[in-house]
């Protein structure tokens, strides 16, 4: 398949990205290619192969359920490109 | 000073009084500074490394000291390390400082190594050649107008260039075992799952693993036998025993190996690699092992499978990266939506957002069954089949790449042709199996040749032992 100029917008839109006319251009062009390449595997038949979706071998891993401080609130903000004393600080959404 | 190869050279000449591992410190990081122009850190703690050295060399006297004192290591940029900055060598991590160590970094550290610098690599670990870095490009010590390979290259370069002894990697589909060919090292990428992936940035958590990068398989043992293991931070971390790696007995007995007809036959293969592979069966049948070629036939659907699952991985892994919380944030956000939008388009380089729309494209709505579904699918059938492979034979040998190291810049205009350079690297990954890299003389240039070995899950014992049969020749 090909996949239209719109369509990659879309898609940059799904993944918060956006490209400039002349990059979506040369874009599109490596994309369509790839997408090409990755359409080789329609020649397997698979009907009757089961998706593989893990890959370790343990099974339900659990632990109990302890309250533990593992990063403490001034660690988890300290790298924040902007922050107030207790928050993430971001542009104003809700009007 | 001489350049050493093993730990334990550097513990006996310690012994001896002819070194400290304050004066190898010091040796590796003139090293670092005389080889600079080869870009293999992106940071160097020279005074903290030297202080640390200090402290080992006094463990040491005291009889104290770990199983991994006096060896002085690097970190691919893709490690946490307390205190330390890490960003993937990429833009959208700029002045971050990890909170905490990675599980592999801390039991390093519990072990008295010393931690020279971290290293720089493929942004996110994507690429195959050190190119696409917000740092710029590695070098190839052989050659400098070469790379060094990928995404580990600066952390192959670092062992190559003798700046330090071992480096950890990350190997997603080849990117400890494909540079460690590249520059003549032995590079090794252990069962999906023996390390703790805590602390390691994920690119695609399917198939991610450390690495380890080297000059012995003596080291590679014994460092992955610090870091294996079981881990309360990662639930999918295996929970098998695991052995003392370094305390192996030699492999004496006779294997059955098989290598792919098409690493011989396909023309994809450069002939003085083809050379290597052809002498390295006739010495394995010479010392009476059983060597056999067998055919592949999933070979050509390896990679395909392989980039629409990581990628498909990657954009939901990187999907954090969105200027909130840390790292790079744009100025020129007006709102939440281009808050985002735009920290992510100017804070990842090209490969990455290339790779994180083909991932949102395989995954979304209408694609997902023919790509993402399509491809776990042949990804069980690749795994099943190789697992078959060896229920017949103890390993598999392919070279470890189709060429040797290439000129920067040669595969920078068509995007498959670089993603074909990873083809006989990849299949480990897919099937999440051990396999290694090791050095097997070089091209008429004089660049090195690596082959690799695979084996079956969590026989990473045998695996090393007859690669060290292999490297006695």
């Amino acid at each position: 398949m090909s996949i239209t100029a719109e369509e990659i917008k879309k898609i940059a839109y799904l993944a918060r990205l956006e490209f400039t006319e002349e990059e979506l251009k040369n874009f599109s062009g490596d994309f369509n290619k790839i997408l090409v390449w990755m359409e080789k595997l329609n020649e397997l038949d698979t009907t009757s192969v089961e998706p593989l979706i893990h890959m370790s071998h343990e099974i339900n891993v659990l632990r109990e359920d302890e309250v533990k401080i593992t990063l403490t609130h001034q660690e988890a903000l300290s790298n924040a490109p902007k922050k107030d004393t207790d928050y993430f600080r971001v542009p104003k959404f809700l009007s | 000073m001489k350049r050493y190869n093993t730990l334990r050279e550097v513990r006996s000449d310690i012994a001896s009084g002819a070194i400290s591992c304050v004066t190898l410190t010091q040796y590796y990081l003139d090293n670092i500074e005389r080889k600079k122009h080869l870009n293999a850190y992106v940071e160097v703690y020279a005074n903290e490394a030297l202080a640390q050295a200090a402290i080992v060399d006094e463990k040491i006297k005291a009889g104290t000291a770990g199983k991994l004192a006096g060896m002085v290591v690097g970190l691919k940029d893709v490690l946490c390390h307390k205190g330390h900055g890490v960003q993937a060598s990429s833009k959208i991590l700029s002045g971050f400082i990890s909170q905490f160590n990675g599980t592999a970094v801390q039991r390093l550290i519990d072990e008295d190594a010393i931690i020279i610098g971290r290293q720089n690599c493929d942004e996110f670990a994507m690429g195959s050649s050190n190119e696409n870095s917000a740092f710029g490009p590695v070098l190839n010590e052989i050659d400098p107008t070469r790379v060094p390979g990928g995404s580990s290259g600066g952390t192959a370069v670092a062992v190559q260039a003798d700046t330090c002894l071992v480096s950890l990697g990350s190997d997603t589909g080849g990117s400890v075992r494909q540079p460690a060919a590249f520059c003549g090292i032995v590079g090794f990428k252990p069962t999906y799952s023996r390390i703790s992936r805590y602390g390691l940035l994920a690119y695609a958590s399917s198939f991610d693993s450390i690495g380890i990068i080297a000059r012995s398989i003596e080291d590679t043992a014994l460092v992955l036998e610090v870091i294996a293991g079981s881990d309360d931070n990662d639930s999918t971390v295996s929970t098998t025993v695991v052995p003392e790696y370094s305390k192996s007995t030699p492999y004496t007995k006779k294997a059955s190996v098989c290598y792919l007809k098409e690493a011989l036959e396909s023309p994809g293969v450069a002939d003085d690699i083809k050379e290597v592979m052809r002498k390295q069966i006739a010495s394995l049948q010479a010392k009476g092992h059983t060597v056999e070629p067998v055919a592949f036939p999933l070979l050509d659907y390896i990679l395909p499978t392989y980039y629409i699952l990581t990628t498909a991985e990657a954009s939901s892994n990187l999907s954090r990266y969105d200027g909130v919380k840390y790292g790079y944030r744009s100025s020129n956000a007006t709102d939440l939506l281009s808050l985002y939008t735009k920290t992510r388009s100017e804070g990842f380089g090209k490969e990455v957002k290339k790779r994180i729309m083909l991932g949102t494209f395989v995954l979304s709505a209408g694609f997902y069954d023919a790509y993402y579904t399509k491809a776990q699918k042949i990804r069980r059938l690749i795994k099943e089949t190789t697992e078959g492979l060896l229920q017949q034979y103890d390993f598999v040998l392919t070279p470890t790449t189709t060429t040797t190291a290439f000129k920067i810049g040669d595969h920078s205009g068509d995007p498959i042709s670089m993603y074909l350079a990873d083809i006989f690297t990849v299949q480990a990954n897919i099937c999440g199996i051990p396999a290694i890299s090791f050095p097997k003389g070089t091209d008429a240039n004089g660049l090195p040749i690596g082959l690799q070995l695979m084996t079956r899950a969590f026989e990473e014992e045998s695996l090393l032992t007859f690669t060290q049969s292999l490297l006695d020749d």
